[in-house]
Formats: C-alpha cells, sequence, structure tokens
C-alpha cells in the first residue's frame, strides 16, 4: 500500500533507515513533500475540532442536563436540556447493523470475484459492485422509504416470532417502520459495494505464490483461502470495514428520510423511533436557535471524535501483527 | 513410500496454445529425475501437469495421462487436492506464508489436515526443518515471521514445508536459482538425502546441477517460438551427459559447459 513507503524502512521491521549522507535531492524533496501534507492534514483536522468545540461551548454552558447521558433535545428552551445518549445508540446500533451484514455478504462477494468466478464474470460482477458504490444516498434512502419498508414487515415480525427472546429483535408494537433496524438494513445496502469494492481489491493483491503454495500442500480452495488469502488481507478487510463503517456513521439522508426522529433509548430495534447524529443535525438545523445551533454543533463534534476513535481502534488492529504482514 | 510416475501421450495447452506435446516419460521411484532444456520448452508445464497444479491457470488442460503408480490422477474420481497432498512441490521462487510463524509455516500442511497435537507438531517441525538443513539456523526463533529469513533459508523452509506432509514424490522447478553456492550444495545434499525417501523430479539450469544430482535427465526443446515444447530424449544421467543420442542434446549440453 502506497502510504507504507513513507512510513516503512524497507530493510526491516526493526532496523533504522540507513544512514545516507547524500540523499538524492528528488527524494528530499519527496520526503519534504510527503511530510509536509501530512502534517497539514493533521492541523487541518485539529482546526476542524477546535472550530467545532468554539462553536459549541456557549450551548454547552448553557446546557442544565448533562450532555452525554440525556437523550432529551431541548436547546431551545429557557431553561436548555439536551443530551447526545439517543444519538450516540441509534447512530451506533444503527451502523454496527450495518457491517454486521454488509462485512460478511460484501467480503464474500468479494472472494467470489477474485477467486472463484470464472475469468468471464468476474469482471461483470467486480463492475457492478463499483457502480453500485457510486448510487447517490438519496436514491437508497428513497427506495428504504418507499420498497424496503413497506415489505420488510415480514421479516421483521418473523424475527420477533422466531428469535424474540434476543431483546434486540423483540417487537412488541406490531408495527415495524422506522426503526433503527430498518435504518441500518438500508445504511448496510449502501457500504455493502464499498466494503467488497475495497476487499476485492485487496483479495486479488495476494501473490499468486502465496496461493500456489497452499494448493501445492493439498489444501482446498476453500482451505487455501483461510491460509493464504484471509491472513494476508485482514489489514486491508478491516480498512475496508472502516470505511464502510465511518459512511454508515455519517450518513444523513438516507437515515433522515428513514427514521422518525425520537428521543429515545429503545433497545428493541424493530420498533419504530430512533436517532443519528448526522440525521439530527439535518433535521433540525433549519428551526434551531442560537443554543439549538450550538448543540447540533456539540453534537457533531461528538461523532467527529466517534469516528476518529473508531479509525484509530481500526488502525492498531492492522499494526498489531504488522511484521507478519508480509510486507517486509 | 516412493511412488513411480509414467506420463503418456501428454498435450498440455494454455487456451488454445498448445505449449508441449507428445511427451512421453518414466519416473523412477526412489531416484531423481532432471529435467533440462532452454526456457519456454515446458519444463515448469509438465512439471506442473504432475501434480495437477496446472489447473490452478485457467484455460490450462492436457491431453494423455499421468500415472502414479498406474493409478491415473486424472481419472474423473480422482480428487486433485489428494493429488497435490501426495506430491508435494517446491517453487522457483521461495514463497513462505508472510502471515505466519517459521513453526506455522512448517506446519500449514498439516494443520489443513487434521488437528494433531502440540507435542507432535514440534517433532515434526524438527524434523523437517533438519531434514532442510535448516534447524541449526533457525530454532532459536520459530515464533518469528518467515519473511525474516534470507532467500536461501526461505527456499530451505518451503522444502521443509512441503516434506513435512511426507508425499511421495517431490517436484522442484528450479529450487535453487535464488541461491548462494552454499545453500545450493547444502539443497543438492539435501535432494541426495530425501531420495532415499521420496521420488524427485527437479527442473535445472544448472548442468552441472542436473549431472551432480540426478540419475535420470530428460532433456526438452522447442522448434522455435510459438511451436510446442517436446521431450528429445531421456537417458540415466551419465549417458545423456557422455553419449547423447541426439545431436540437439549434444549442442545444449556442450553450450552449456562452453
Ligand atoms: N500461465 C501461462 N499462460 C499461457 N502460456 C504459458 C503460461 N505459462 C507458460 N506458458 C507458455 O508455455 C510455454 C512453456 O513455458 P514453461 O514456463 O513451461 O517453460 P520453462 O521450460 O519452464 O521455461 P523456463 O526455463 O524459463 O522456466 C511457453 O511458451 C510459455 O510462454
Ligand atoms: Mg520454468
Amino acid at each position: 500500500m502506497p502510504s507504507s513507503l513513507i512510513e516503512r524502512p524497507v530493510d526491516g521491521p526493526s532496523a533504522t533507515p540507513p544512514a545516507v549522507t547524500t540523499t538524492r535531492r528528488a527524494d528530499r524533496n519527496f520526503a519534504g513533500l510527503a511530510r509536509g501534507s501530512g502534517i497539514a492534514v493533521l492541523i487541518i483536522m485539529a482546526a476542524i475540532g477546535a472550530f467545532l468545540l468554539w462553536k459549541a461551548l456557549p450551548a454547552l454552558q448553557a446546557n442544565t442536563a448533562p450532555f452525554l447521558t440525556t437523550s432529551q433535545w431541548f436547546p431551545d428552551d429557557p431553561a436548555p436540556r439536551f443530551g447526545i445518549a439517543a444519538l450516540a445508540f441509534g447512530t451506533l446500533l444503527s451502523s454496527l447493523i450495518a457491517l454486521a451484514v454488509a462485512v460478511p455478504i460484501g467480503v464474500g462477494v468479494a472472494l467470489y470475484t477474485a477467486h472463484y468466478a470464472s475469468r468471464r464474470i468476474a469482471p461483470v460482477l467486480g463492475y457492478i459492485v463499483d457502480l453500485l458504490a457510486a448510487v447517490p444516498s438519496i436514491i437508497f434512502g428513497l427506495w428504504g422509504l418507499q420498497v424496503l419498508m413497506p415489505n420488510s414487515k415480514g421479516l421483521w415480525r418473523w424475527l420477533d416470532q422466531h428469535l424474540g427472546f434476543v431483546p434486540l429483535l423483540r417487537n412488541d408494537l406490531d408495527s415495524y417502520t422506522r426503526s433503527v433496524a430498518l435504518a441500518g438494513t438500508v445504511l448496510a445496502i449502501m457500504v455493502l459495494p464499498t466494503v467488497s469494492a475495497i476487499s476485492r481489491e485487496v483479495f486479488m493483491q495476494v501473490p499468486k505464490g502465496h496461493l500456489e503454495a497452499a494448493l501445492a500442500l493439498g489444501a482446498t480452495r476453500w482451505e487455501a483461502m483461510r491460509t493464504a488469502v484471509f491472513p494476508f488481507s485482514r489489514p486491508g478487510v478491516v480498512s475496508a470495514a472502516m470505511l464502510g463503517l465511518g459512511r454508515a456513521l455519517g450518513e444523513t439522508i438516507a437515515v433522515a428520510l428513514i427514521l422518525s426522529a425520537t428521543f429515545a433509548i429503545n433497545w428493541q430495534l424493530t420498533e419504530p423511533g430512533g436517532n443519528t447524529f448526522a440525521a439530527n443535525i439535518a433535521l433540525k438545523w433549519n428551526e434551531a436557535g442560537s443554543v439549538g445551533l450550538g448543540a447540533l454543533i456539540a453534537s457533531g463534534l461528538v461523532l467527529y471524535i466517534i469516528t476518529f476513535a473508531v479509525n484509530m481502534a481500526a488502525r492498531v488492529v492492522v499494526e498489531r501483527r504488522r511484521e507478519f504482514s508480509g510486507a517486509n | 513410500m516412493a511412488k513411480r510416475i509414467d506420463v503418456l501421450h501428454l498435450n498440455v495447452y494454455y487456451g488454445a496454445f498448445l505449449a508441449v506435446e507428445g511427451v512421453n516419460l518414466a519416473i523412477e521411484p526412489k531416484a531423481v529425475t532432471a529435467f533440462i532444456g532452454p526456457s519456454g520448452c515446458g519444463k515448469s508445464t509438465v512439471l506442473r501437469t504432475l501434480n495437477r497444479m496446472h489447473e490452478v491457470t485457467p484455460g490450462a488442460r492436457i491431453e494423455g495421462k499421468v500415472l502414479l503408480d498406474s493409478q491415473d490422477i486424472y481419472a474423473p474420481e480422482v480428487d486433485p487436492v489428494n493429488v497435490r497432498s501426495t506430491i508435494g512441490m517446491v517453487f522457483q521462487k521461495p514463497n513462505p506464508f508472510p502471515t505466519m510463524s517459521i513453526y506455522g509455516n512448517v506446519v500449514a500442511g498439516i494443520r489443513l489436515k487434521r488437528r494433531t497435537r502440540k507435542s507432535e507438531l514440534d517433532d515434526v517441525v524438527e524434523a523437517s526443518l533438519r531434514g532442510a538443513n535448516l534447524w541449526e539456523e533457525v530454532k532459536d526463533r520459530l515464533d518469528r515471521p518467515g519473511s525474516v529469513l534470507s532467500g536461501g533459508q526461505q527456499q530451505r523452509l518451503c522444502i521443509a514445508r512441503a516434506i513435512a506432509i511426507e508425499p511421495q514424490v517431490l517436484l522442484m522447478d528450479e529450487p535453487c536459482s535464488a541461491l548462494d553456492p552454499i545453500s545450493t550444495l547444502a539443497i543438492e545434499e539435501l535432494i541426495y538425502e530425501l531420495k532415499q525417501q521420496y521420488t524427485i523430479v527437479i527442473v535445472t539450469h544448472n548442468m552441472q546441477q542436473a549431472a551432480r544430482v540426478s540419475d535420470t535427465t530428460a532433456f526438452f526443446n522447442i522448434a522455435g517460438t510459438g511451436k510446442p515444447g517436446r521431450l528429445i530424449e531421456m537417458d540415466e544421467t551419465k549417458t545423456i551427459f557422455s553419449q547423447p543420442a541426439e545431436k540437439a542434446t549434444e549442442d545444449y549440453i556442450s553450450g552449456r559447459f562452453g
């Protein structure tokens, strides 16, 4: 992967770069450019964080309820009360549903395209997936609202009847519209092409030699996947999932269309209700007063931090076994 | 228990391209057979048909028969997976699994087939690495990734990995071409030891190596680009190198020796 050109010493994981006295000018310029861009990105990110914090601070100071644990949103009351608990809940749960559905399917499709499909089908399949990744989210939102919502009742009811002992799947209202589960499913369909397209590229980069080594040991195709392809691709697949998660966490319009924006934490995910950071900001922005705007920005800051934390966590997973990554 | 291989009327195609035509040869058990010949004459292609590895290449197919102790390995009821665990392979470019430790690489083939106790695996690892003349160099760092080894060590690791599953035949495609002379010698000695137990086929561009390690030598040649490769002659190694029957063989060998 290209970024590793900058970070990784060429001759081993623990070795320091060789002391070269006469570095070529192009190398020096490139290193400077790369370092400069890296620093610029960090500065921009810090600046965005600082800006959000600055805009949010007055509203946070005016808030009479604990910001992190409240699940109400009355920022423009004389005594403002607002908090992100319900937003965080809805955002995380809908995104987790999206990942839980999209990662297995997306990775499966990618694996099929990269290593199972015939040479004639594989490019077509890849092309279709890439095309899906380019569909605008509003289309997915409309589709979720118009097609998935009316047609998925049977599925949710079935889950309630057969797996209702799992609190997440229970439904006591016999109403299945505008639920977190529905939003999560639409998000899953949205992130699936992303996850699949990136995983496919990663799977195709596994050197042929490794695959052949496994097959020559008497591995079946599936065993060769487990022995040679998955371990080699793991960092890339984690990155693909994280990009998908990033898209799901921040997705606004599709979720705003589907959810009815209530402020409650309801673990019965197939029942109506629920809200997310991004959808809430989009829905409330136009009618918000001055504290209301600050409150929305504060919630945006939290989303920003969550996204950041998720990416850091992914990096840790990827770095942990770098020595064994095959990039040495 | 080493087995013999008989190749009958073998044609190999890559799609519509006939790469190798009309090969008949017999590979004796517990002996080393060398394939020699100019680049592109189909040595690797023939070698890979002996354990059905060519099937990994889309569009590659064969006509003819390959018999392992008179069992046709291309018979419809034969599973290529079983063929490959019976007939192991070492590749030209060392290809240890980069995500596995040295230890993990050696036991990779065993782990595919069955669950095995740790103590038993330990024994296999030591025996295989000793068998590949690598034990002394890596015994203190079995948990390190295979990729920290030198090219020659990586290749011996691949040999250890191949013999860990106790195949009956070992196919080697230019196993020393990436190695220094000392490692090459180590592997040649290893081949000599391995032939007490295994049937070995080795592709090599190194005439001296073929002369040193093999009992039988097969010379392949190609009439021109786009033409199929053919087996020109096959005989005891000392005959091939002293009085070959074909002029082409003599030209090739003497050309190489200068
Ligand atoms: N995967 C492939 N697809 C199409 N053609 C191939 C493929 N592999 C080999 N060939 C062709 O088959 C012929 C024989 O190739 P092969 O690799 O068997 O030669 P070789 O004798 O092993 O040569 P070398 O000594 O260079 O390794 C060549 O013409 C080559 O171009
Ligand atoms: Mg070859």
